[in-house]
């Protein structure tokens, strides 16, 4: 193997693994300010204790999301040296504001948060929550706005040691790129803590257990669910495709399996491409959607890719068009469930719609796996470009470090994040099977 | 404008290990100073709620190197691969040891995290003082401004050094000692009963270790690195700096003798400030000197970004590590004072 392909599998399973934890963290830190706020307006203390079990979950979670977060700083330079080297003027900018910006404040008011409930007054600790989730939330702004610039590089300049540099503070902070896609992650975020929250609830009421938690669990989660898993494909889904398919046309069809350029373009629901023929084997299409879907009329034209040079083509095309097609296709089983599942809440039958509640209890690793499947979208349909059009992927990682060095530490991380796991699954199993147990917090004191 | 970053980097370095150096040089005392379930739960408490916030100077140091010194942050974080992945390694274990003993509750697996929440604290500080050591050495920069250093050569520091050599691990034991007297002045300061009494107890132990330790690592420095001398002679007032250095050291253990732990906790911050301080400036231009030869070395001017890209950077650091400064006030102010054991966590 060669170092970089070292590389890009470490950097690839280090951030994909560290992923799974900040989006419960984003997704959670919104659901939990919401059930403080409740409880603040109205004074019940029902919301409260269901905040503080959500508390402890997004404790256990946090604490995994800022360890697997430190090694994604330090691999920017470990392993894509030659890439910092050159673009640090750039995004070193937006990584040093999420450390500045967000991480201090997330770190300082988490510790109030889940420490301090009975060292500050109830307004006090509602605010603490709600600077815990702006922390979240604008770390994921800042690493997305360095994500959008590798993506859709704006503002910025080669200087005369060929090192980019940004020429418009506002306009890095701004692409629009980031914008879109910010919009559309968080909607991923809130998905993903939706249905946890709401599995949750279902557990509780298929075992009989804690009912009032498990009906404000659900409460929540479905109202955040539908609302989310909708705004996820139209406006932002659909706008996210729609400026892709101008900025990276190569890539939009490869995730869309276009090998060829088509008027009246269909679109691909299912099927296995096939880089050598150029075809897609067993394909199911629905004709003229893509064109549809992508300039609002069936007759438009779509660049496939026999327009590109073949080195310019997605490397591992086929992963990219099942992740991307893992994602929508999932993306529509959100809506569709969460619809279903608001539509009982509203006519108060979900309590008792065992079905509904086996189906939201059990989808709810699906999520994860559809926030990963967006992320492996986004990151492959990039290849090989690591700044889009401007550097080479194979220019930038760290030419000092050999491949056996990194497979050293591959399997050292592998080994480290598979025990982190098993950690992770048994405390979050403890959690959730204890319940939100309203002992006082001098028992649960003593309960240590 | 180069030479400013220089130092807002070094003061961000220096945050680091005055903050996160406490809850590491607790980390070190911990099985010793605590002995029982109770004891325990109360050395985790006087850190717990800060230790994150702590830890985020590094980040924040790093990624404030990243945009600053590009160059610098490419060639020597792949230069140090290999030991900077260990230090990953090492922060994990420790984050998740100290977090989650609060969500366990069998005794063998608490005595199991205790032990490595221990040994990773241990393992980080010498890492980290030997890392500055390396700094100072300097590394074998070949001519693209890259390199690569194993972890061990013949452990002599010369052309092609590894990451440990005498001088390296004199100086990650020199960390050790001085961040566990951090640590136990800390303690003294936040616990109290049998942890109090064993914490004020060990000062003066690391005290000792912590003199003789600086005082072998400054002829050792002027070996290794004579350098470092050449700003200083040329700006003797600035021989200040290792005064300071030795006052701070005897306030620590004369404050300490009075009971004035606050005071005595001051000290020792000041102490290990003014050691960084005295670093960088012996090193100053030179970000990384290289062992193959001074025109290799990489200097403030090479490295340094672009002056738009500092001019923003400045406005919003300014800013940031404002907020930043009225957040840990915030949260420092109201875990004021002994640990209570009301605190409800986990
Ligand atoms: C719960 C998660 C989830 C769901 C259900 C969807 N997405 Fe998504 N998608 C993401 C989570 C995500 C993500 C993880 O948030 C990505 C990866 C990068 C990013 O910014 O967002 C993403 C990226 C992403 C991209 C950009 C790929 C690139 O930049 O190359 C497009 C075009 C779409 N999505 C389109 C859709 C459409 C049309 C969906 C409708 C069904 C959809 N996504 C559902
Ligand atoms: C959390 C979500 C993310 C996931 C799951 C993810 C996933 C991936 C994957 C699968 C690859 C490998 C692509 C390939 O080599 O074919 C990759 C590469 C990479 N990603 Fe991401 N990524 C994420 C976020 C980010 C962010 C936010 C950044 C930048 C700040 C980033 C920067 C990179 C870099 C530098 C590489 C290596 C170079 C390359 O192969 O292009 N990633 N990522
Ligand atoms: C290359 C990419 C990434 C890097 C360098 C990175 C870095 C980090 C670091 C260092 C932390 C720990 C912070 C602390 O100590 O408090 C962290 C946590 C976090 N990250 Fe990432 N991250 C990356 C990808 C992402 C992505 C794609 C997102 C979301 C869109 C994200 C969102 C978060 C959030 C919300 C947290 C705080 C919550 C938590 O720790 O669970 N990160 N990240």
């Amino acid at each position: 193997m060669n170092a970089e392909v070292m590389h890009r599998i470490q950097f690839a399973f280090t951030v994909t693994f560290h992923y799974l934890f900040p989006q419960l963290t984003m997704g959670l830190a919104l659901l939990i300010v919401v059930m403080k706020t409740v409880a603040l307006r109205t004074g019940d203390e029902h919301w409260n204790q269901a905040a503080r079990f959500w508390a402890r979950i997004f404790g256990i979670n946090f604490v995994f999301g800022v360890v697997t977060g430190i090694p994604m700083e330090f691999e920017f330079g470990t392993n894509w040296a030659q890439f910092s080297r050159m673009t640090g003027g750039v995004i070193g900018q937006p990584l040093a504001m999420e450390g500045t910006f967000s991480f201090f404040l997330e770190s300082a008011f988490l510790g109030l948060f889940l420490y301090g409930e009975k060292r500050l007054s109830r307004v006090w600790h509602w605010l603490s929550a709600v600077l815990v989730f702006l922390g979240s939330w604008l770390s994921g702004y800042f690493i997305i706005v360095t994500d959008a610039w590798m993506q859709h590089p704006v503002a910025y300049q080669i200087n005369a040691r060929g090192q980019f540099e940004i020429t418009s503070f506002v306009g890095l902070l701004t692409n629009p790129w980031a914008i879109l896609q910010y919009m559309h992650n968080m909607c991923g975020a809130v998905i993903t803590g939706a249905f946890v929250m709401a599995a949750t609830g279902a557990l509780y009421l298929l075992e009989d257990r804690w009912h009032r938690f498990a009906r404000i669990y659900l409460r929540v989660g479905v109202i955040a669910g539908v609302l989310a898993s909708i705004a996820i494909i139209f406006p932002t889904g659909d706008l996210h495709g729609k400026y892709l398919a101008r900025h990276q046309p190569a890539s939009i069809a490869a995730m869309e399996g276009l090998f060829h350029s088509e008027k009246g373009a269909g679109l691909v629901l299912m099927g296995q491409p096939d880089e050598n023929t150029g075809q897609i084997d067993n394909p199911i299409v629905v004709n003229s959607v893509l064109s549809f879907l992508i300039y609002g009329t069936t007759k438009a034209e779509v660049t496939g890719l026999d327009a590109f040079p073949r080195d310019q083509w997605p490397t591992t095309l086929p992963l990219l068009f099942y992740a991307y097609h893992i994602m929508a296709g999932l993306g529509t089983y959100f809506a569709a469930v969460m619809m279903v599942a608001a539509f009982l809440l509203w006519r108060d039958k979900l309590w008792t719609s065992r079905w509904m509640l086996w189906a939201l209890l059990l989808s709810f690793p699906l999520p994860y796996i559809a926030n990963t499947a967006g992320w492996m979208t986004a990151e492959i349909g990039r290849q090989p470009w690591l700044v889009y059009g401007l550097m080479r992927t194979g220019l930038g990682f760290s030419a000092t470090v050999s491949a056996s060095n990194t497979l050293f530490t591959l399997l050292g991380f592998m080994g480290m994040y598979a025990l982190l796991a098993i950690l992770f699954v048994v405390l979050i199993y403890r959690e959730i099977s204890m319940g939100p147990t309203p002992v006082s917090s001098t028992q649960n004191a003593l309960a240590h | 404008m180069g030479v400013l970053w220089f130092w807002l980097v070094g003061c961000m370095i220096v945050a680091y290990v005055v903050l996160d150096g406490f809850d590491l040089g607790t980390g070190i005392l911990h099985l010793y100073v605590a002995r029982n379930e109770g004891e325990r739960r109360m050395v985790v408490q006087s850190i717990g709620p800060v230790w994150d916030g702590n830890e985020v100077w590094l980040l924040a140091g790093g990624g404030t190197l990243y945009f600053a010194f590009p160059w610098l942050y490419a060639s020597a974080f792949s230069g140090f691969y290999l030991p900077l992945m260990m230090v990953l390694w090492l922060l994990m274990v420790r984050g998740i040891t100290l977090e989650l003993r609060n969500h366990i509750e069998l005794g063998v697996w608490r005595a199991l995290l205790d032990g490595l929440f221990g040994l990773s604290s241990t393992l980080l500080t010498i890492f980290l003082g030997a890392a500055l050591a390396n700094v100072i050495r300097g590394v074998p920069l070949q001519a693209d401004g890259y390199f690569f250093l194993p972890l061990w050569t013949n452990w002599q520091p010369g052309m092609h050094p590894g990451v440990l050599d005498w001088y390296t691990v004199l100086g990650g034991l020199l960390a050790c000692a001085a961040l566990a007297m951090h640590g136990a002045l800390w303690l003294s300061v936040k616990t109290t009963g049998a942890v109090e009494s064993r914490a004020i107890r060990s000062v003066p132990v690391l005290w000792g270790a912590v003199v003789a330790l600086t005082l072998l690592s400054v002829p050792a420095t002027m070996m290794v690195q004579p350098a470092t001398l050449v700003n200083y002679n040329r700006f003797p007032i600035t021989y200040i700096i290792p005064f300071g250095v030795a006052l701070c050291l005897g306030g620590a253990l004369i404050f300490h003798r009075k009971g004035r732990v606050l005071k005595a906790f001051g000290c020792s911050s000041g102490y290990l400030a003014l050691m960084l301080v005295g670093a960088c400036w012996g090193l100053f231009p030179t970000l990384l000197p290289a062992t193959t030869g001074a025109d290799r070395s990489i200097r403030l001017e090479d490295a340094i970004s672009s002056p738009y890209t500092l001019h923003v950077g400045l406005l919003w650091w300014i800013f940031g590590i404002g907020l930043a400064a009225l957040y840990f006030s915030i949260s420092y102010w109201m875990f004021r004072g002994k640990v209570r054991s009301d605190s409800m966590h986990g």
